[in-house]
């Protein structure tokens, strides 16, 4: 209920209606009323087009360069940061070599085939852990969330299992699987599938009571209540789980990479683990540029199937 | 009275009874009586507005009266009318466009996939909003979304044929409540004739009383906690009428003065 347009509008309203009685009772509100359909119709047209006043958007070159430019001060701002500590002494330049250095190196790992089939080893595993993760949170969290004694129990150890470092999974899992690609795709799963539970857990608890009520009144009732009210609804808290959980699955895996190295399999892990090795710092920068990079970008992929969601939902306000 | 009553001829006299209608939230020493003892017959194609101050219970009755929540005592009979409620909120899908929601009402109202789309431009059409076909329910105003709400509540409603004119119940929870003084008299307008052109038997709850005496034909003035019938006031002025006469003033002060007395028990 919204008291406060009820109390104005009644105080605007006991004062005399005289303004209107010049139509109020005499013979003339037959035509009057007659033609009034047609001026309601305009009336409302008027309305709906002055409360409708469009937003104006950008061009999408400008609106590409508005988000960008920010995104490449930021590199220049890092990048200056490091050459000035770097500049500074504190670190002999073969300990921690400038960006000058660094820059060239990473221009040809990134242009050297063998370290692409590496990377994609490591995107391989990614993509089947996050995939497996993605599958197990769904059922879990589905299963969670439709049950209220399920969720007192397992709510919480979920949440508890999101906050535990992935590291120390491994312990565990390497005894359980020994060097093995399961290892790593045990703690990737374990790792991002708690996130994951969450978020559907959290967009099915979410789900606006008043859609429910609406729900309801169209007569949607269980799998139909599911298909067409509550899974659209938790669509984007479920989005959000995904963002989360692909962040700890790839901390996860970079993790794994170091830890678990099986034979001679080269992944984007072990090219790090090598470079640390042979004391050759400015590969091993270069790799963990190539790590951040590929983290950012998949990252930005969730953030604009997250931002779009929103804009087309209207969940940003307009 | 009406052009609605009069084309709308029916068996059954009512199209709504409820018979001693009472209805307590939670139990024992803790229970809430929310309505007691309430009965109220509606005809068909009626428009009747329950009035009351806070906590009479106007939004719980529609709750029964929509089979969303069960009575404690007494019977609440529809006649097997198809019931659609709409809210103060327009409590649209977000994730459809416009004419999704109306699709999506109408395939749970059994409407075949091959004529929903023709039904639903049908049902925007009647609320003045084709057009906005695709649009999502944030790109319209909110008045506009009350009027897809609307349109969504009356394709719950579609009727087969002439057969079952004045067999389809409207409920509207304070559904103008929210809105701006101008839009909500545009909007009076409108569901007005939409009542006329279908037929339809409306329960309009509303703690407006001028609102009320603008759309009933009768008013039905429910007291606070618990809620009991208070008196009825029959509404007869032609309509269409306007909501700044003086006729819809009087009538309207005269209930306002009753409804004062009424929640004025409350401060003692």
């Amino acid at each position: 209920m919204a008291p406060e347009p009820q109390t104005t509008e009644q105080v605007e309203r006991a004062a005399p209606a005289d303004r209107e009685t010049h139509e109020g009772t005499d013979p003339k509100m037959a035509v009057e009323t007659s033609k009034r359909p047609a001026d309601v119709n305009r009336q409302i047209a008027g309305l709906d087009a002055l409360e409708l006043a469009a937003g104006s958007k950008q061009a999408l070159p400008l609106r590409i360069w508005s988000a960008l430019w920010p995104m490449l001060a930021a590199v220049g701002i890092a990048l200056a940061g490091w050459e000035l500590v770097v500049l500074s002494g504190w670190k002999e330049p073969w300990v921690l070599p400038g960006p000058r250095d660094v820059l060239p190196d990473f221009a040809e790992l990134v242009t050297d085939g063998r370290f692409w089939d590496a990377a994609g080893l490591t995107m391989r595993r990614a993509v089947v852990g996050f995939a497996l993760a993605t599958a197990i949170g769904v059922l879990i969290g589905a299963a969670v969330s439709r049950s209220r004694v399920l969720r007192r129990a397992f709510g919480s150890l979920i949440t508890g299992l999101q906050t535990m470092p992935s590291i120390a999974w491994f312990p565990l899992a390497i005894l359980l699987f020994q060097l093995s690609e399961s290892a790593i795709l045990f703690v990737v799963v374990l790792g991002a599938a708690p996130s994951i539970a969450n978020g559907l857990i959290a967009g099915v608890d979410y789900t606006p009571p008043i859609l429910l009520r609406a729900g309801k009144v169209l007569g949607l009732r269980g799998v139909s209540l599911y298909r067409h009210l509550i899974l659209p609804a938790s669509l984007p808290s479920f989005v959000a789980g995904l963002k989360q959980g692909w962040a700890f699955a790839w901390r996860s895996l970079m993790a794994g990479e170091l830890l678990v190295i099986i034979g001679d399999t080269e992944s984007i892990g072990t090219r790090l683990h090598f470079a640390r090795e042979l004391s050759d710092t400015s590969l091993m920068i270069s790799v963990m540029i190539v790590i951040l990079i590929i983290g950012i970008l998949i990252d930005q992929l969730f953030g604009l199937a997250d931002r779009s969601l929103r804009a087309r939902w209207g969940l940003d306000g307009d | 009275m009406t052009e609605a009553t009069t084309a709308a001829p029916s068996r059954t006299a009512t199209a709504v009874r409820l018979a001693g209608v009472s209805k307590a939230f939670g139990s024992g020493s803790a229970a809430l009586l929310a309505l007691d003892n309430v009965s109220l017959d509606v005809a068909p194609g009626e428009f009747v507005c329950l009035l009351g101050a806070s906590g009479c219970g106007k939004s719980t009755l529609l709750n029964l009266v929509a089979d969303l929540d069960k009575v404690t005592a007494g019977t609440i009979d529809t006649h097997g009318a198809r019931v659609a409620l709409m809210f103060q909120e327009p409590a649209l899908f977000p994730w459809l466009t416009v004419t999704g929601n109306l699709e999506l009402a109408l395939r749970m109202r059994g409407v075949p996939r091959a004529e929903r789309r023709a039904r639903a431009a049908e049902l925007l059409a009647s609320v003045h909003l084709t057009g906005f076909e695709k649009k999502r329910p944030h790109q319209l105003s909110g008045g506009m979304r009350q009027r897809v709400a609307l349109a969504r509540a009356l394709a719950l409603t579609v009727e087969e044929g002439e057969a079952e004119r004045g067999k389809t119940l409207l409920l509207m929870d304070e559904p103008f409540g929210a809105l701006d003084a101008m839009t909500r008299d545009l909007l009076h307008d409108e569901i007005e004739r939409i009542w006329r052109e279908r037929g339809l038997t409306v329960l309009f709850v509303t703690h407006n009383v001028r609102e009320a005496v603008r759309l009933g034909d009768r008013v039905v003035l429910l007291s606070s906690r618990p809620g009991r019938v208070v008196e009825e006031f029959p509404v007869e002025m032609a309509r269409p009428r306007r909501i700044d006469s003086p006729e819809v003033a009087s009538l309207a002060a005269r209930i306002t003065d009753r409804l004062r007395d009424e929640v004025g028990r409350h401060g003692s």
